[in-house]
Parts: structure tokens; C-alpha cells; sequence
């Protein structure tokens, strides 16, 4: 026997006897639909409108420590990273190809590593900032959620010390129900090897619990809405 | 006693004693508090949610056998290496062998408590290889040679100019005490590592079994990192992490993040569902996950207290917890420490040696009351010791017992105690604290009051 046949086999042996539903004496087994099914009435309220949703991205990303940029034309959103770049003395960028970056990364003029194909990893952790595109923005928490498939692999979002999002104002949903349904209806079955739930630049509260950024990952997060 | 049990004593009188590390982990626990209470409120219905996160994790458990297939099922299809490891030995083999055969020489982790609980990097350091803990925290531990304090918070219990120091003694880098500073002395010396890494090891906080999937919570991005540059990447978690739908994460997600440390969501959050797929940039060549058991299932058979295998590691109930705040959690010398612990080591570790973990409580219910997945962590310290006394029951207790039992069935024998008992209460103190007391337990730490000469009674009855 094989030990995941006896692992299963311990597992079945010890739920011949139910234990009762949380809370209660019944052992109805199993319930009727999922019970987390309601979540988007007990999570913190998002609003119903999309400018409800840009003022609480808005806020949670002040909280966070979070640059959000509303941008009304790419050319826009050239000039904002373009800023950056003139602000933070970047000498080198890295980001993948994709509709946004395509269209807005050229603009820098800097030295560009692409991480679509074979890519030296030093060269990317030498690199000023990481830019990418992401599956959504969640006004409900203030996160990005991006995916290995749609932001340029696993690296880009996390090695260099400043990631920059360029976003569509229709991927910014209200809460993370709708951030799950999204993904179903995006790949279905073929999900990405990696989706990633970010809120913040990289934290670390180790020491004496105060607040440090850029314990591991990015010390700075920019998201630039068009 | 057991050895552990005189142990844990020793060690909390000297800890409850140690004013400056409980103003330490008093302070930062206020914190805490503060931040947790602030994000609950944001919540329009905190109550509901908990119950909802418990009927999911119930569900789970019951359909543990299918969706612990569906889960190892989908990642095999993806490239996974799924592996069963029924003790803590196994899993170590099986993780020491996938190191082996892929010739690694560096290896980092980030944080995960099922490692700790096996022992993973002393099996890994035994043949020869040194395990880089990469989560800040975790890294500080290491470098003292210490377990962690707290499950989620490893190095809550130092300063930051312990820190210093030992920073400036282990790697000859320490510019200032500064909180910023010392961190960025830890990301420098453990990008290092990163660069040149072959085997990353990560836990898992959740295993979702419709797609296949497993989700990693943290704040640093180092647990981002191992996932993103070893060539082989495996990830150690226990069986009853299993969440049904990917959808549950939508709840699980936040709710983690505020129990566990006052945050709206915790910094990273991520699922991966295999090694590098076709058409993807980076990423593990290999990709291995270990489930594990380690008596899990001897739990699971327990249906009184199964829904201790709910638990989803937030550390709420340390946080919470009068006995964690006063004794820390180097005392309870376990894996788990605070009320979880106390709850599930007597089954992982035999009942007669850790039940003294059972009655290191004051059964204030604090830790109940804000586990997210409502685990009944008070009674569960209740049936322990109720356990622990049927498989061996203590001769002296049951003499005391059968001692009070026949005095208040005889209402004469009662109410003569009751009228001389005032007489001999002058003779106890004689004894008193000292080794002939037979009552020394009790009364070397609480009061006896007089035994008044009227009972309250005797003066109802004469005052009407």
C-alpha cells in the first residue's frame, strides 16, 4: 500500500463518527451550498458605484503607503512614469511585453530588461524598477492581483526595489468575491502556475513590531490607473 | 509531574519575572489589539464571518479524503510531485532525498511551522546542508539558535538593540539599533543567498482543492522570492490545510489577516498550482509538495475535539491569552504555543506528559472568543484534562474528592465541620505553605478566608 492509500484509509477510519456542525447539535452532512458563499455581506463594504471604488482604493492605498495615480490617457500615464524616472534616477527598468507596457515603457528610454523569455536574473535584481500589468485592482483591501501569466512571470512583481503597475480603470473591482469570480471567468480551468494577492510594498514588523518596507521585496508600489 | 511539566513550571516563574520581557511583548501586544479591533469593525459582520469560516473548515474536514485527491490530483496533472508522509521521520526523508538527488548546496525557507514541527533543518543540517531562514523574524531566531516565540511573530521577545548586536556578531553588520537599518542589514545579506539559490522550502497556509493550489500568506515577499528562483521548489503542509473552493480564499484572506495581525489583508498572498508551465518565463524546474499527517488523523478521530484541525495558524488566541502574555512562549518548550498548543501537543506529543499545558489556564474563554474559525479552544483544555485524569487518575485528587463527597452527604458531619471548623482553621496556619500543608496547592498562592463562626445561614434564620 502506497502511503498516500494509507493516509486516506486513517482519514476515512477516523470520520465514521461525525462531529456536529460548528454551533450546533446536527450532524447534516453536507450543507446545502457553500457556506462562505455570502462573504460579500460580511467583508468590509465596498461600495456600489466605481467612483465609490476609486475613493476607497484610494484610501486603503494611503494606508498602505501605496502611490495610486489616476490617469486620464496613456500619454498621461507616460508623463507619471517618466516623473519617476526623473525623480528616482533610474538607470535601468525591467517589465514584459503586454498592451500597456508596449505602449509605455519605450517612453523611459532606459536600458530595458524583458522577462517574457530567457531572462539573467542579476540583471533583473540590478534593475531600479520592475513594471507590469495586473488582472485586477481590489478596492475592498487596496491589492493588485496579478498572475505569472499577465505580469511577467514570478520575479519581475517581487526583485527589484520598486514595482510599478500600469492598470485599466475596468480592471478595478470592488471586492475580493469578485476578484475570485474574475480569475474563474479569465483562465477557467487554465489557471496561471502563479496568482499573487498583493497589498502594500513588501512589510516586515519583526523588530519591536514597527513598521519597515522593503523587508524582502519591493520598498516602493506605484499604481498608475488610465 | 513529567520532566516537561517541571519544566514549564520553572520556566514561567522565571519568565512571569522577567518584568522586561513582558513589558516587551505587553507593548507590542497592545499593538495588536488596537490594530485588530480597528479592521473587525470594518468587517459589516464579523460574527457571521467566523461562523461561516468554521462551517467551511467543518465541510472540508468531512470531505477530507476527496478533497485531499482532487487537490494532489489536479497538481500531478500540472508537473507536481505530490508526496504522503505519515510521521515527521518520513517527510524528512522525503524532503532530504529531493535535496540530494537535485545536487543543491543552497537552500532557503521561508517561514513554516510544519517545518518546525518536524524538525526539518536539523534532519537537513545532519547530512551536511545549511538552511537559510529567509522571513526576518524566523532569520533573527536562527541566528541565536533559538526556536521561535510566537508562531506568528518569531522574534517578538527581543529588543532592537539585542538585535544589533547580535547582527554585528553574526555578520559583522550593524550601523545603528534602527528598526529600518538592521532590516536592510537582513535584505543584503539575504539577497545574497537568493542569487545563488537551488532548493527553496516554503509552508503552505491554505490547499485548495478544486484547482489544485497552494496559498501562501506573508508580509515580506521572501516566501515570493523562494517560489521565483531556485530551480526546485517544495512546499511541506499538513492535511487538514484543505479549503473546498478557491473562492473560500475570498474570506479566509482577510479574515487571517486580521486576526493574525490587525491588517485588511496580509502583504502577499499567493497561489501556485505548479512548476513553471509551458510558455512561462520563470519559475521551479520542479516543484514538490509534501502533505503530512504526524498524527493528524489521531485528531481527526477525536470528533469532540476535531475542530481543533480548523485552525488556520493566525496566533489570535497567543495574543489573547493571559497565561502566553505572562509566561511568552519559550516556556511552553512546543511547536504551538498559547491555547492551540495547549489544545492539540497532548495529542501530537502523549496526553500524560503535556497535560500540564491543560491547566496552565484560566479558562477566561479569550481565546474562544477570537479564534476566526471558532474553535472551542477553553473546553477544549477542559476535555484534556478530563482525559488525562480518566486514562490516569491521581490517587490523592480522588481521595480529596471522596473525602468532600461524603462530607456533603451527611448534613450532620457538614454542619459539625461547619460550627468547629473556625476552631482548627489557627492549626493550618502552623503548616501552612510548608510540606505537612495538605492543602499546600491551593494556598500557596490564594488566601483561605476565616471560616466565619455564623453561617450566613444561621443569621437568616434568627434575623426573621
Amino acid at each position: 500500500m502506497s502511503e498516500r492509500d494509507n493516509i486516506l484509509g486513517r482519514v476515512r477510519e477516523a470520520l465514521k463518527t461525525k462531529a456536529p456542525r460548528p454551533g450546533t447539535h446536527d450532524e447534516d452532512n453536507p450543507l446545502p451550498e457553500p457556506p462562505a458563499s455570502g462573504a460579500r455581506q460580511w467583508l468590509p463594504h465596498a461600495g456600489n458605484q466605481f467612483k465609490d471604488w476609486v475613493e476607497l482604493f484610494r484610501k486603503n492605498a494611503a494606508d498602505l503607503k501605496v502611490d495610486f495615480v489616476m490617469v486620464t490617457s496613456s500619454d498621461e500615464m507616460r508623463q507619471a512614469l517618466i516623473g519617476l524616472r526623473d525623480t528616482e534616477g533610474w538607470k535601468s527598468a525591467a517589465c514584459h511585453s503586454g498592451l500597456l507596457p508596449d505602449a509605455i515603457c519605450p517612453a523611459l528610454g532606459l536600458l530595458m530588461v524583458h522577462t517574457d523569455k530567457h531572462y539573467d536574473v542579476n540583471a533583473l535584481e540590478a534593475c531600479d524598477v520592475g513594471i507590469t500589468e495586473c488582472d485586477a485592482l481590489i478596492a475592498q483591501t487596496g491589492t493588485v492581483m496579478l498572475s505569472s501569466r499577465r505580469a511577467g512571470g514570478r520575479a519581475l512583481s517581487v526583485l527589484p526595489p520598486h514595482h510599478v503597475v500600469l492598470a485599466r480603470r475596468d480592471q478595478l473591482v470592488p471586492d475580493l468575491p469578485t476578484a475570485f469570480d474574475l480569475l474563474k471567468t479569465e483562465y477557467g480551468e487554465n489557471l496561471p502556475s502563479m496568482i499573487s494577492f498583493i497589498t502594500g510594498p513588501s512589510r516586515t514588523g519583526d523588530i519591536e513590531r514597527i513598521l519597515v518596507l522593503g523587508a524582502h521585496g519591493p520598498k516602493k508600489l506605484t499604481v498608475l490607473c488610465v | 509531574m513529567s520532566s516537561y511539566a517541571t519544566k514549564f513550571s520553572r520556566d514561567a516563574r522565571r519568565a512571569t519575572r522577567d518584568r522586561r520581557l513582558r513589558e516587551t511583548i505587553s507593548t507590542a501586544l497592545h499593538n495588536y489589539e488596537i490594530a485588530r479591533d480597528e479592521r473587525q469593525t470594518a468587517f459589516q459582520d464579523w460574527q457571521t464571518a467566523r461562523q461561516a469560516a468554521a462551517e467551511t473548515k467543518w465541510e472540508a474536514l468531512n470531505l477530507l479524503p476527496q478533497h485531499l485527491a482532487s487537490f494532489a490530483d489536479k497538481l500531478a496533472v500540472r508537473g507536481t510531485k505530490v508526496h504522503w508522509a505519515s510521521t515527521a521521520k518520513q517527510a524528512c526523508e522525503i524532503i532530504v532525498g529531493i535535496v540530494q538527488i537535485r545536487g543543491a548546496r543552497s537552500i532557503v525557507k521561508s517561514k513554516t511551522m510544519t517545518a518546525e514541527e518536524i524538525h526539518l533543518n536539523e534532519a537537513l543540517e545532519k547530512v551536511g546542508y545549511e538552511v537559510v531562514e529567509t522571513d526576518l523574524g524566523e532569520f533573527i531566531v536562527q541566528l541565536r539558535h533559538e526556536a521561535p516565540f510566537h508562531i506568528v511573530f518569531p522574534s517578538m521577545h527581543l529588543k532592537r538593540g539585542e538585535i544589533k548586536e547580535l547582527f554585528q556578531s553574526a555578520l559583522g553588520d550593524a550601523p545603528s539599533d534602527n528598526p529600518e537599518e538592521l532590516t536592510m542589514v537582513a535584505r543584503r545579506a539575504l539577497r545574497k543567498k537568493y542569487l545563488a539559490v537551488d532548493v527553496g522550502i516554503t509552508g503552505a497556509n491554505f490547499a485548495i482543492a478544486e484547482t489544485g493550489m497552494v496559498s501562501i500568506t506573508e508580509n515580506e515577499g521572501n516566501a515570493r522570492l523562494t517560489a521565483a528562483l531556485p530551480k526546485t521548489m517544495i512546499t511541506l503542509l499538513g492535511i487538514e490545510k484543505i479549503l473546498p473552493r478557491m473562492s473560500d480564499l475570498a474570506l479566509f484572506l482577510p479574515m487571517l489577516a486580521t486576526s493574525g495581525a490587525g491588517q485588511p489583508m496580509t502583504g502577499y498572498n499567493t497561489l501556485y498550482g505548479g512548476p513553471r508551465q509551458f510558455g512561462e518565463c520563470d519559475g521551479p524546474e520542479e516543484f514538490h509538495v509534501v502533505l503530512l499527517d504526524n498524527r493528524r488523523t489521531e485528531l481527526l478521530a477525536d470528533p469532540q475535539q476535531r475542530d481543533a484541525l480548523h485552525c488556520i495558524r493566525c496566533g489570535a488566541c497567543l495574543n489573547v491569552c493571559p497565561i502566553f502574555r505572562n509566561v511568552g512562549g519559550h516556556t511552553y518548550n512546543t511547536t504551538y504555543s498559547g491555547p492551540i498548543g495547549s489544545v492539540i501537543t497532548p495529542h501530537f506529543r502523549g496526553l500524560q506528559e503535556w497535560k500540564h499545558l491543560s491547566a496552565a489556564s484560566t479558562l477566561c474563554g479569550a481565546c474562544s472568543e477570537v479564534c476566526p474559525v471558532k474553535i472551542d479552544l477553553h473546553h477544549h483544555l477542559l476535555h484534556n484534562r478530563r482525559n488525562a485524569a480518566k486514562k490516569k487518575p491521581s490517587g490523592r485528587e480522588q481521595f480529596f474528592y471522596d473525602l468532600w463527597t461524603s462530607l456533603v452527604n451527611h448534613p450532620f458531619v457538614w454542619w459539625l465541620g461547619k460550627k468547629t471548623g473556625w476552631l482548627f482553621q489557627p492549626l493550618h496556619k502552623i503548616v501552612r505553605g510548608s510540606p505537612l500543608d495538605p492543602v499546600r496547592a491551593w494556598t500557596k498562592t490564594r488566601d483561605l478566608p476565616p471560616i466565619p463562626r455564623q453561617s450566613f445561614k444561621d443569621w437568616w434564620r434568627k434575623r426573621r
